[in-house]
């Protein structure tokens, strides 16, 4: 549908352009991440591209690839119907020099949405005019949504009870609730320290 | 009048209407007089902060009619409460909060963990949430259910007010009233889930000793 749409983006940004493929109807650029707010501005204020609505930012963890974090936007043109997906690739293998421009300018809804990805993958997008956390706390160490935070690995703002197994109140049994417990970090000495000491509480069957 | 079933009714009974069921004067202590007092008039803090907040409204709506147990009173000012409803996933960001609320509660207190997300996390086994308020604050009581049906949480009510007149301070889950992991009348076995079956056996061998 938006394939004439494609070919234009690919035409006016020969040397930015590193691959485009389509799926389902649906035409992706992969971008050179210098040229993210070049080609991003085309497609706002050129007329036969006329993107009105940036529909989503979001971005992608590929742990084991160099660079590694995948930018993804969509782009919807209200006027003319069509959609465009650009992708591009920052951030080394570490996780770190994750950058890219900020497409707050051109579309207001980018600012919540890099705000979100800066706090799930700690991208960091420059000229953003309000870079911090939008849903976890100010406190809180690390980016959740990075395929290497430890799944279980909490932060809690307020410390826990001070109660026996607490990670196991009464009145569950063994069929309530849940069976594992979480790791509470607390950022200051990097090593957690076990919540989930259920051994108690399930003792080895004997049959 | 009817078989008086349960202590609690007996006692509630004589305070009532005297051991001898005459009129003219009432015998009770002060602290069950207190308790039935406080159990009949509990002036209750929704803290609701998920999809749970929907069968909650259906609670407190005519068709379920909370106000039949004398807590149909909403305070929203922690300090003219005494019934906190946890009512929804709690998340890392919210505890702070949730504890302040509950400090500033005048005793006595009780709170109701409403649905499993409140009781204990429920799947959201993440970063970002508390697995279950009892972490943060002490809790009376687990309804569990995603969500809870309105009879669940009339139970957990029910259990509550109990707890009160007996002044039990041992939190409680409320069961299912149908239960396929204790009631061999609905087909456990037919489930074929392998952790009900072992329990099942488990419960045979105990009856065979």
């Amino acid at each position: 549908m938006s394939k004439a749409l494609l070919d234009l983006v690919r035409a006016q940004f020969a040397d930015s352009v590193l691959e485009t493929h389509a799926q389902h109807g649906d035409e992706t650029a992969v971008l050179n991440p210098q040229a993210w707010h070049k080609v991003a501005t085309f497609l706002k204020t050129d007329p036969r591209a006329a993107m009105d609505m940036l529909v989503d930012l979001t971005a992608v963890d590929y742990p084991d690839s160099d660079p590694r974090f995948e930018i993804v936007a969509h782009f919807n043109s209200l006027t003319l119907g069509h959609r465009l997906r650009l992708k591009a690739k920052v951030g080394n293998s570490a996780g770190n020099e994750a950058q890219i421009a900020s497409l707050a300018d051109l579309w207001g809804s980018a600012n919540w949405m890099e705000r979100e990805v800066f706090d799930m993958f700690g991208v960091v997008f420059s000229g953003h005019p309000d870079l911090r956390r939008i849903l976890m706390y100010p406190e809180f160490v690390g980016y959740p949504l990075r395929k290497d935070y430890p799944a279980d690995r909490i932060q809690p703002l307020v410390p826990f009870r001070d109660v026996p197994n607490i990670s196991k109140v009464a009145p569950f049994n063994q069929h309530e609730g849940m069976s594992f417990g979480r790791q509470v970090f607390d950022g200051q000495h990097g090593a957690a320290h076990g919540q989930g000491d259920d051994a108690d509480l399930f003792p080895p069957e004997t049959n | 009048m009817g078989e008086l079933k349960t202590q609690h009714e007996k006692t509630q009974h004589d305070a009532l209407v005297g051991p001898a069921g005459g009129d003219g004067f009432v015998t009770t202590n002060l602290k069950d007089m207190l308790a039935w007092a406080q159990k009949y008039s509990l002036f209750m803090y929704p803290f609701v902060t998920a999809c749970c907040g929907m069968e909650f409204m259906g609670v407190t709506s005519p068709r379920y009619d909370l106000s039949r147990f004398g807590a149909e009173a909403p305070r929203f000012s922690p300090r003219q409460s005494d019934l906190l409803w946890v009512v929804g996933t709690i998340t890392q960001r919210q505890a702070p909060i949730l504890k302040r609320i509950y400090e500033q509660m005048a005793e006595p207190k009780w709170v109701v963990a409403f649905g499993t997300c409140a009781s204990c996390g429920g799947f959201y086994d993440n970063y970002a949430c508390v697995a279950g308020l009892d972490k943060i604050i002490p809790c009376d009581i687990y309804i569990p259910g995603c969500p809870p049906r309105p009879e669940a949480v009339l139970d957990g009510l029910m259990l509550l007010m109990d707890k009160i007149q007996s002044r039990d301070p041992r939190p409680a889950t409320v069961k299912p009233r149908n239960d396929p992991a204790v009631d061999p009348a609905l087909g456990l076995s037919s489930l074929g889930s392998s952790d009900l079956v072992r329990l099942r056996r488990k419960d045979a061998k105990k009856s065979d000793a």
